[in-house]
């Protein structure tokens, strides 16, 4: 049974895949509009061979890290800060709404023009795109702690910060790591739409130069498998945080 | 000695006076027991002893100074069992000596030793999620008397336990507390009884109605029979028969 759900999403896959190539054979759908899966698969082998790949990889995860943690990191604290502090809360909170409604993205134009085309820009739409989610998953799950648990820890003489440090964020781990989670992709995107905005080289400018001057449609699909590995491989990096990290609380 | 005196003690929430110039003492060693209806005032009084709420009026000494949170000198149950779900047994145990800065290892060796003596020693390195109600009852406990408290509050701690194992429990209970002070809410007229040297009715008026002295004297082995007695009968009534004219006060 267990085997069997493991396979499933493979089966799926493999099933899906299949479908596409028979698909643009039958019916003789030209290469630049839509390649099929084994012409990508082949391209994409080549793009890393002749190191293509990697050149364009190397800025995007420099970007979607440091950004990634930058937004998270910022992120925790201001929602940390606001779930404790009631008054804090009310000022702040209609703001951190009204941003998170703002599509950040619109923002890259701006950020650029005062970051430059380099490597800020891009860690900043990333710090951005990423900070909300965590900052309001945090503030809800450090805020709701069961006021029963902080009874506890006051009734155990524990001061503020190690109300925070044991019961509080423990309590709210699952909650923030959820935040974590929808933050880990956006990342990628933030990275990806930053180096449209301008750039010399990163899986958003390979997008960009496949689509335009290469006019290389089987390397443009080859750069969406590699920036869905590289969101996939985010969100699995918080997943794993989250499994050690369970161990490791107390 | 006197571990807890209060004097004229009110608490209001609000419009709403819970407790009106309520005086009380326990004291070293001593074991009573409070019964109320639902409502008046019990776990309020408990709250405050510990110093989790501020009184309204009156005085709250504890060995001397005002209660004030996080006293050493108080241990409290409350009716849930309130373990951390993300610690072990023995790290729920462990943590009150954490928080006062105590290194790991000997706060280890002093959790290890209370969870032995209410008899959770098997349970060290579960989950509280994998434990029963009466084994969380047991964990909590010895939470509470880990720092070697000379009042123990408890808040309906076996509420929520099968009448067998709650009746071990009540059996057990004055060896288990070694020697500190407790001050034990129930709704059971008997376990009151069975517990207590002195068991105090909370009235509608928000201060000691009644008090009638417990069997908690008696050997281990006698306090059931006594409970049966003519004499333990007429106790049982006079504390029913209180608590009846609160309820419908
Ligand atoms: N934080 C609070 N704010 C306002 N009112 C409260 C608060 N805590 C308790 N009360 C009220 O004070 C009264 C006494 O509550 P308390 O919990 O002390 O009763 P109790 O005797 O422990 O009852 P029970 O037997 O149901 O546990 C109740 O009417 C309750 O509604
Ligand atoms: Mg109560």
């Amino acid at each position: 049974m267990r085997r069997l759900s493991q396979l499933t999403p493979l089966a799926v896959a493999a099933l899906l895949l299949s479908a596409w190539e028979v698909a643009v054979r039958i019916f003789a759908v030209p290469q630049f509009i839509l390649p099929a899966p084994s012409v990508i698969a082949v391209r994409f082998a080549e793009a890393w061979a002749d190191g293509t790949m990697l050149r364009h990889l190397v800025p995007t995860v420099t970007e979607v890290t440091i950004g990634g943690l930058l937004g998270g990191a910022l992120g925790l604290l201001i929602g940390v800060t606001l779930g404790l502090s009631g008054s804090a809360r009310r000022v702040v909170s209609p703001y951190l709404v009204a941003a998170q409604s703002t599509p950040i993205l619109a923002l890259g134009p701006v950020l650029v023009l005062w970051l430059g085309p380099g490597l800020a820009a891009k860690v900043a739409v990333c710090a951005l795109i990423t900070l909300f989610p965590v900052a309001i998953s945090t503030l809800v799950a450090v805020r709701d702690v069961d006021a029963g648990t902080l009874e506890l820890m006051r009734s155990l003489g524990a001061t503020r910060w190690q109300s925070l440090r044991y019961a509080r964020l423990p309590a709210a781990r699952s909650g923030i790591l959820a935040g974590a989670r929808v933050a880990a992709t956006l990342a990628v995107v933030g990275a990806i739409v930053g180096e449209w905005l301008g750039g010399t080289a990163g899986l958003g400018v390979l997008l960009n130069l496949a689509r335009g001057s290469l006019f290389d449609t089987p390397l443009l699909f080859a750069d969406l498998l590699q920036i869905a590995i590289v969101g996939v491989s985010a969100y699995a990096l918080v997943l794993l945080f989250e499994r050690v990290s369970s161990k490791k609380i107390a | 000695m006197q571990i807890l005196q209060v004097d004229g003690l009110s608490h209001s929430f609000g419009e709403r006076d819970v407790l009106r110039n309520l005086s009380l003492s326990i004291a070293a060693g001593e074991s009573v027991a409070l019964l109320g209806a639902n409502g008046s005032g019990k776990s309020t009084l408990l709250r405050l002893v510990a110093g989790l709420l501020t009184p309204t009026a009156g005085q709250i000494a504890l060995v001397g100074s005002a209660a004030a949170a996080g006293r050493p000198e108080v241990g409290i149950v409350f009716q849930e069992s309130r373990l951390l779900p993300w610690r072990t047994v023995l790290r729920n145990v462990t943590l009150p000596l954490e928080l006062a800065g105590e290194s790991l290892s000997s706060a280890r060796a002093t959790a290890e030793a209370a969870l032995k003596r209410v008899g959770a020693g098997g349970l060290l390195d579960r989950n509280p999620a994998e434990i029963s109600g009466g084994e969380r009852g047991r964990v909590a406990l010895a939470r509470a008397l880990v720092r070697r408290p000379s009042l123990l509050l408890l808040d309906e701690p076996f509420a929520a336990l099968d009448a067998i194992t709650r009746a071990r429990l009540d059996d057990e209970l004055p060896e288990l507390v070694a020697g500190a002070a407790t001050l034990l809410v129930t709704h059971d007229v008997a376990e009151a009884l069975l517990v207590a040297d002195r068991v105090l009715v909370l009235g509608s008026d928000g201060a000691i109605q009644l008090e009638v002295p417990g069997l908690r004297g008696q050997p281990a082995t006698g306090r059931r029979a006594a409970l049966l007695s003519p004499d333990g009968a007429a106790r049982q009534t006079r504390l029913y028969a209180a608590l009846d004219s609160v309820s419908h006060a």
